[in-house]
């Protein structure tokens, strides 16, 4: 099936009601088309949403799906895909969705190290609850309930993601359509846990982190000499406050899978109709 | 003379106190005996008094009770915390040779056996051994056959190597000779053995077992006492079943791996405690609302806050019945004894995937930590029946889509149960939300269309009340003008309880009542008799005020709250006292 399966066959038949010109458009058209390049249909495939803006991707993409709890998608993708590997799972979410309310679990869901991609649309700011300050923005960004501006630094994801221990560190931008979907392919086709950050802008909210800044300030590491596979130079690139990139930024070729550490090939959803042979083992174990 | 032993090994944590009273407590169940056991243990790791005590009789036992017949005291202080257990019979085995023991002064016409439980560890191969030596002294005051200790210290140490093995048969025996040769004594205990094979395992084992017997694949926890040992139990054998268990970042995540395994399909599950339950709460909606089948096992213990962690409490029932903004419907199924622990953790999960329903599995930590015999057919796994509901394959997903072809799984049906289609099945993919959703899983604010959601989810619960058994279980005389209720592992206590008042001609009829939501109806019951009292540890008496509610009637309370578990002799005084206060007619 699928040569055949286009990206359109991700599209729901549900109209988003995103702002006109939100980033997450362009977010989601790379994941679409990302997943039909390599090779994924819409039965196989198992989307995980957090609660934003960015959340209701899950909504508006055609596949088996979750929309969950405010920060929690990850801890979902990673239950679905241990209990069936031959689903291609795909968690996305936005900064304050992955960064502040789910923090621990983006942690944890890196050094874990399972066989899924997780795209953050990072837009700096708490879209869905109308414009406040979220984990990325700026020190000095003025918001609802930063009027003065957090006056903290903002985290920066792709070093918490590398110093735990990140097998697939990236950051692409929405509207750079190419480019978006490849880096979210690579993602994909990453043995492991294949992390992107994405910046997505909202028009509504974020006058600073606009399309003209990133558009601006995006240096692309394809057209730098840029080896990911090498970890002190991702970790310099990561670590430097003054630019804004975009590709693969660290990936670990010997990345080797939780369910392969584990053992784990099988679909858990079979299961015999009565208790499982051998269980009267568990039995004889007590006497 | 009495076969009835209880018996006790105290010191302070770390000095292996629970693993010596599993070996005396295997010796005694491999002997064909019956075994209760009990753990008074404090919330440290190191230092602190801790107990284990095992009541064993050749009859079965569903409880402790108030006495205290032999008790090994690695430390004074094990004496003091038990002396209103022991009494003039009572033998106690110590080492007098230690220095902090040499003074120790034996309470009043108790025997005292002092026993070089170091010295001879020592000369058997270890100072290690010193409790083992006591087990030895042990079956000699109680004229046990050493063989079955034995027997047991092979099951345990097996895989350490043989001289592990004779090293600690030979400790063993030096505390048995030692008693033997030193003090000419008859003792009053004489311990029968008999044929019967008998298994011996706590409920977070049994809860455990019963999980992987139901298809159980997927589990993901994160550690808290009392309800960790569920989830050591799965390691290292749910694997063995192509299942993992995952041991995640906290109880938000341990919940939501949980839900995304059932999602996939697979039969899964957490386990935790009050805190953690309070943590799962937000995602315990979600996962009513978006129909998944979820297991959620919340052993209790004493609150609120961190409360008293290794003390028993019932004080859940509200929270597993109640808790979750927005209304929840959702199965509330509570064992009453280790037995049950299994059979109901397997039902739990067909209920689950009949009902797409959370099922909170509710149990408490006095269960949860009691070693108790059973015969081993209380876990036939040949009997064992798994039920998936309404799972649709390739070929049935046209029945279930809409005018364009798109699948419904929250399609309102006349049971409440719609279609469930795993991921993967052709042509059937959704998406589920904690939003209010129509019949396609698409968010919706439209006000017909949530009432008939809300609706829908409520009439699973109606099909269910109709179709499953919520039977409580019956005890005592069926006639008896005077009723008691309980739920959880009081079941235990109370049965025993009702041979102390027999002895003083009080009849009770006793109904023990495994499921809190649904549960029986028990209006015509409660209405038929003149007394009515239910017991439970807790404070307010969670389940009497739906009891009352129910029958539209008032009833009597017999609660415990101090953290510890109700004992035999204890509760039919208390059931006595109830009977005759004034205070509440039904
Ligand atoms: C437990 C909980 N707390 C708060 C909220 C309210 N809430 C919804 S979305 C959101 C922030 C979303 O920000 P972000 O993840 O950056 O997504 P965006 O809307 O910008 O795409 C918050 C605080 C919630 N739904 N649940
Ligand atoms: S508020 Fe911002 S993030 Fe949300 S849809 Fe509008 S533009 Fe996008």
């Amino acid at each position: 099936m699928s040569s055949e399966v286009r990206f359109t066959d991700f599209k729901s038949d549900k109209q988003p009601t995103w702002c006109p010109g939100c980033g997450d458009f362009g977010t989601m058209n790379g994941m679409m088309k990302a997943l039909a390049n390599t090779g994924n249909d819409p039965d196989n495939t198992f989307v995980v949403a957090g609660i934003g803006c960015s959340g209701k991707i899950g909504t508006y993409m055609h596949s088996y799906a979750l929309h969950g709890v405010h920060g929690r998608a990850l801890p979902v993708g990673t239950g679905v895909k241990l209990a069936n590997p031959d689903l291609e799972v795909m968690v996305a979410g936005g900064d304050g969705d992955g960064y502040s309310i789910g923090a621990g679990h983006f942690i944890h869901a890196v050094r874990r190290n399972v066989d899924m991609t997780y795209v953050v649309m990072d837009n700096r700011i708490y879209g869905l609850t109308k414009g406040q300050a979220s984990p990325t923005s700026r020190e000095d960004f003025e918001t609802s309930t930063t009027p003065e501006g957090p006056k903290q630094p903002p985290v920066n994801p792709l070093a918490l993601a590398l110093s735990a221990g990140g097998s697939f560190i990236a950051q692409s931008f929405s509207t750079d359509a190419q480019r978006h979907t490849e880096i979210v392919q690579k993602a994909i086709e990453h043995d492991g846990f294949g992390f992107v950050n994405v910046f997505s802008p909202c028009v509504t909210f974020n006058d600073v982190d606009t399309y003209d800044y990133f558009r601006d300030s995006i240096v692309d590491l394809d057209e730098t000499d840029h080896d990911p596979t090498d970890r002190d130079a991702a970790k310099t690139k990561i670590l430097d406050a003054d630019k804004e990139y975009q590709g693969v930024l660290y990936q670990n070729e010997e990345s080797v899978p939780y369910s392969d550490l584990h053992g784990l090939d099988s679909n858990m959803a079979e299961i015999p109709d009565g208790a499982p042979e051998g269980a009267m083992d568990l039995v004889r174990e007590f006497y | 003379m009495p076969d009835d032993l209880n018996w006790a090994i105290g010191g302070e944590a770390g000095d292996g106190i629970d693993s010596t009273g599993k070996i005396f407590a295997q010796a005694l169940s491999r002997a064909g005996r019956h075994v209760f056991t009990s753990k008074d243990f404090a919330s440290r790791i190191r230092g602190g008094y801790t107990a284990y005590k095992i009541r064993s009789s050749t009859d079965r036992v569903e409880s402790v009770v108030d006495r205290l017949d032999i008790l090994v005291a690695l430390t004074e202080r094990t004496i003091d915390e038990n002396l209103d257990e022991l009494h003039d019979d009572s033998v106690i085995i110590y080492d007098g040779e230690r220095t902090e023991m040499e003074d120790v002064e034996i309470p009043g016409d108790m025997t005292g056996l002092s026993v070089p439980l170091q010295r001879l560890a020592e000369e058997a191969g270890g100072a290690i051994m010193q409790n083992i030596v006591a087990l030895g002294a042990a079956c000699e005051v109680t004229n046990f056959p050493i063989e079955n200790l034995d027997s047991a210290l092979e099951k345990k140490f097996g895989n350490k190597g043989e001289s592990i093995v004779s090293n600690n048969k030979e400790a063993a025996r030096k505390g048995q000779e030692f008693v033997a040769d030193e003090y000419d004594y008859e003792f009053d205990y004489d311990l029968d053995t008999t044929d019967n094979d008998y298994v011996l395992l706590n409920g977070d084992e049994a809860i455990g077992m019963g999980a992987i017997a139901a298809g159980c694949r997927f589990y993901a926890g994160y550690p808290i006492t009392p309800a960790t040992d569920v989830m050591e139990y799965l390691t290292g054998r749910i694997e063995q079943f192509g299942g993992e268990v995952v041991q995640a970042e906290d109880e938000l995540s341990a919940i939501n791996m949980a839900l995304g395994a059932a999602r996939a399909g697979a039969r899964s599950m957490t386990a935790t405690s009050g805190p953690g339950i309070d943590l799962m709460t937000e995602t315990f909606g979600l996962v009513a609302t978006s129909e998944t089948p979820l297991v959620i096992a919340d052993v209790m213990r004493s609150g609120p806050s961190t409360g008293m962690p290794t003390k028993q409490e019932q004080g859940d029932l509200n929270m597993t019945l109640y808790g979750g903004h927005g209304e929840i419907p959702r199965f509330v199924v509570a064992p009453t004894n280790v037995g049950e622990c299994f059979q109901k953790t397997i039902e739990a999960f067909n209920l689950a995937e009949k009902y797409q329903t959370p099922v909170f599995l509710l149990a408490d930590l006095s269960m949860a930590v009691t070693e108790q015999t059973f015969e081993p057919e209380v876990f036939d796994m040949d009997a064992v029946e798994i039920d998936r509901g309404k799972i649709v394959d390739d070929d049935e997903v046209e029945a279930w889509t809409d005018e364009r072809d798109r699948f419904q799984p929250h399609f309102s049906t006349a049971d409440g149960v719609s279609p469930r289609a795993l991921p993967g099945t052709e042509n059937a993919a959704h998406m589920s939300t904690g939003l209010e959703h129509n019949a396609l899983g698409r968010r919706t604010e439209d006000t017909d269309v949530r009432i008939e959601q809300v609706d829908k989810r409520n009439r699973k619960v109606e099909t269910a009340k109709e179709e499953e058994d919520w039977s409580p279980r019956e005890f005592g005389n069926p006639d008896s003008d005077n009723l008691v209720i309980s739920w959880g592992s009081n079941e235990g206590a109370m049965r025993e309880a009702l041979d102390y008042l027999d002895d003083e001609e009080i009849d009770v009829r006793f109904l023990s009542v495994p499921y809190i939501f649904p549960r029986p109806d028990l209006s015509d019951d409660i209405e038929a008799a003149d007394e009515v009292i239910v017991v439970e540890c807790n404070e307010s008496g969670q389940f009497a005020d739906l009891l009352e509610h129910d029958a539209l009637t008032r009833v009597k309370r017999v609660n415990k709250y101090n953290g510890v578990r109700f004992k035999a002799d204890e509760l039919a005084d208390e059931i006595e006292a109830a009977l005759q206060s004034e205070e509440v007619t039904a």
